[in-house]
């Protein structure tokens, strides 16, 4: 089969046309991104009155502090248990909203209502579900003899932003599912069926694969959702408590340079984050995308 | 009356002002006074603007102290500062090592000759923002402490005497065991603001120093030295109460879910700012509030108390017929009617001493018992090196690490000494990066 190529004879109008995109993409995200870079070099008063290049420091002090060593697993942990109890919670969902004939659309409807929330709103909501004095759930959990205290147990606080930011998140994940169970061709699944096969072994090994392309988009999308997006709710539930045992990564970045006016800090703990996150990308795009069928 | 007399211009002042506008020098005022604060302020300044008419105040609300204070900085990088702004006493030490940017009180007062005397406001408060020469560089506005709110009805149930609050901590922890003995309330205490009541407030109130070189005050090298004996005792004491239930913790920061815990009656006692005083009232429905002193430990005779609260800054960057504007509001701000309605008002501390003296020839504080407490705890006994206040940069952060080494401590993960000496040394840490800063 021939491939068809078309030619443009003119030769600046291709760049003409794509450089809308350059601009912005180097006003918004390479330009900020190289201060961003820059600052971390440098050590300067809140006011920008005096300004000195102070090298690694920021880098090397960062490596050395335990609690930003802590953190990093401590946002592992919360990324990974974020990208699984959303994206698991939400195929169920879709799955389940997929078989309805009727009312799917009222469903589908209030499974989305989440997503309008703003994450410090979110974020409050649970903090008053799981507020240990006033809250509902600790007095329910006290009947399992939970003493929830996230206040003071790291553990009931880890808990209570991965709860959060998962709610938050569901809504996304299951909108994306759903539209991707409903471009499953439905002759498929039926000629399973004829085949003899439960329905259990049809989601296995027809309908599962076919999404694979939803939800390896997904893992991106979550992991790089909760790298960065989160802080509006562990602001509003832990504020990185107690004793930093919700204190991820970017919720430090937000606290020493937004809190802390501490800028130099700040960035190179935001240029690290942006590290991590490329390398994450990276591996996913090598490693993961090659199970995808497309 | 003569505030009645204000509003009224207010408003009348709001149908005029279209007309006026236009030859008025306007000044920006950021603050961070939300509520019924906020309704209270943005009337002081409308009857500063009815009460003259060559400047408008605009005061502007921009959320917590810290979100005012980041916005201010952040303004000022990019040369869009507002003329006055409001920042929280932690904030102190960063506004003051910011020479270029703020223009100080005393030199303002000065260069625009208006009519100013350091002298005629509360020592305990102006110590706080005054440099080692004697310079006031912030106009005090608000400024509260610490002070002891108790359950009355619940005093009583135990068989306390009601208008008796506990002098010593020793008092304390008795009574709250009687009170949680005989079922008046579940829990015998709560605090707002680990930090600045059970730290910063406890070492100045024992006169115990904060930071050497006078609290920060003498110079940027300062190191703090809050893990001496009689806090680690304190916090020992704080970890074994929380344990037994005596005392309950309210949360990081301004402690969140203190005051609820108190206003429900499960705790009997309060500590907070005095500024809190009529949240307190307000919320206080099955019960009667008494108010009493910190309490200290009974070897130790107690001090005076440090303030909290803020300041209003003056930035770098107006024009010389704003910052007369700037100097003639502040010279109403500080006017004793002004002073008194806002202090009688918030709780928040009098400012001037002819302030409280009104508020005295008014009878305000015999009409409400209790709401000199504040001013008499502040007065105890002339300040001290270790009981002028504290001035630190990077505090803001520094107090991060205070309630991060506290839950610590709470938690059982370190014991007082440890968690005191870790947040000494991660302090200090701070103070050394704000030095290299600031040279």
């Amino acid at each position: 089969m021939d491939t068809k190529r078309t030619v443009f004879p003119a030769k600046g109008l291709p760049y003409l046309l794509v450089a809308p995109q350059l601009i912005i993409t180097l006003l918004f995200f390479i330009w900020p991104a190289g201060q961003a870079v820059k600052s971390s070099f440098e050590r300067e008063d809140p006011f920008g009155l005096s300004t000195s290049f102070v090298g690694l420091l920021h880098y090397a002090r960062l490596f050395q502090e335990p609690a930003y060593l802590a953190s990093i697993g401590r946002t592992a942990v919360f990324a990974l248990a974020v990208t699984a109890v959303s994206m698991g919670l939400a195929l169920i969902l879709a799955v389940a909203v997929s078989r309805l004939v009727r009312s799917a659309t009222a469903y589908s409807t209030m499974l989305l209502w989440p997503y309008a929330v703003s994450p410090v709103v979110a974020g409050i909501l649970w903090w008053f579900l799981f507020n240990s004095s006033t809250g509902i759930l600790p007095y329910m959990l006290s009947f399992f003899g939970v003493d929830w205290d996230h206040q003071l147990n790291g553990t009931h606080a880890m808990i209570l932003i991965i709860v959060a930011a998962s709610w938050k998140q569901i809504s996304y994940n299951f909108l994306f599912f759903l539209a991707g169970l409903q471009s499953v061709p439905q002759s498929l699944n039926e000629a399973a069926a004829i085949d003899g096969a439960g329905p259990f072994k049809r989601f296995w090994t027809i309908v599962f694969p076919l999404l694979s392309p939803t939800t390896f988009f997904l893992m991106i999308v979550n992991l790089n959702y909760t790298m960065f997006d989160t802080f509006g709710v562990i602001d509003a539930t832990t504020a990185g408590g107690p004793n930093q045992a919700t204190n991820t990564l970017v919720y430090k970045v937000y606290t020493d340079g937004y809190i802390g006016l501490n800028l130099g800090s700040s960035s190179a703990q935001s240029v690290i984050l942006m590290l991590f996150v490329i390398v994450l990308t990276v591996i996913q795009f090598r490693y993961v995308e090659r199970r995808v069928q497309y | 009356m003569k505030t009645l007399n204000r509003v009224g211009l207010a408003a009348l002042s709001l149908m005029l002002s279209t007309s006026v506008a236009f030859a008025a020098t306007e000044v920006t005022w950021w603050h961070a006074m939300g509520g019924e604060l906020g309704t209270k302020l943005e009337e002081i300044v409308a009857g500063y603007n009815a009460s003259q008419s060559d400047y408008v105040v605009t005061p502007v609300y921009k959320g917590s102290y810290a979100e005012t204070m980041t916005a201010a900085i952040a303004a000022f990088r990019a040369g869009e500062q507002p003329e006055i702004v409001q920042v929280f006493e932690v904030g102190t030490g960063t506004m003051m090592a910011a020479k270029g940017a703020v223009y100080p009180v005393y030199q303002l007062m000065a260069d625009m000759g208006a009519e100013f005397n350091p002298a005629d406001y509360l020592p305990t408060v102006v110590g706080y923002y005054t440099d080692t020469e004697g310079n006031m560089l912030s106009m005090p506005f608000n400024s509260s402490t610490p002070i002891l709110y108790y359950n009355k009805t619940a005093f009583e149930k135990a068989g306390l005497h009601p208008n008796t609050p506990p002098a010593t901590w020793e008092d304390l922890e008795a009574y709250s065991r009687k009170i949680m003995e005989s079922g008046a309330a579940s829990c015998g205490f709560t605090t707002g603001w680990i930090s600045w009541a059970q730290l910063e407030n406890f070492s100045a109130w024992h006169n115990q120093p904060i930071g050497t070189l006078e609290n920060g005050f003498g110079g940027l090298d300062t190191e703090l030295t809050v893990n001496g004996p009689l806090q680690v005792k304190h916090w020992e004491n704080l970890k074994k109460w929380q344990d037994e239930g005596v005392f309950s913790y309210g949360g990081p920061g301004g402690g969140a879910d203190a005051p609820a815990t108190f206003y429900t009656g499960e705790c009997a006692m309060y500590m907070n700012s005095s500024a809190s005083r009529a949240g307190v009232l307000a919320n206080a429905k099955d019960f009667e509030v008494g108010f009493g002193m910190l309490p200290h430990y009974a070897d130790v005779q107690p001090q005076n108390s440090i303030i909290g609260g803020a300041t209003l800054w003056v930035l770098q960057g107006a024009d010389e017929a704003q910052y007369k504007g700037v100097a003639d509001f502040f010279t109403y701000l500080s006017s004793p009617e002004v002073q008194a309605g806002w202090h009688q008002f918030s709780g928040y501390l009098p400012i001037t001493q002819a302030a409280y003296e009104l508020g005295q020839s008014q009878g305000y504080y015999e009409a409400n018992p209790g709401s000199d407490v504040a001013i008499k705890q502040m007065t105890l006994n002339p300040p001290t090196e270790n009981s002028k206040g504290l001035r630190f940069g990077n505090y803001v952060q520094i107090r991060d690490v205070i309630d991060q080494e506290f839950q610590a401590l709470l938690s059982g993960d370190k014991s007082a000494q440890q968690a005191l000496d870790d947040l000494v040394s991660r302090g200090n840490q701070m103070l050394r990066d704000f030095q290299a800063a600031n040279q």
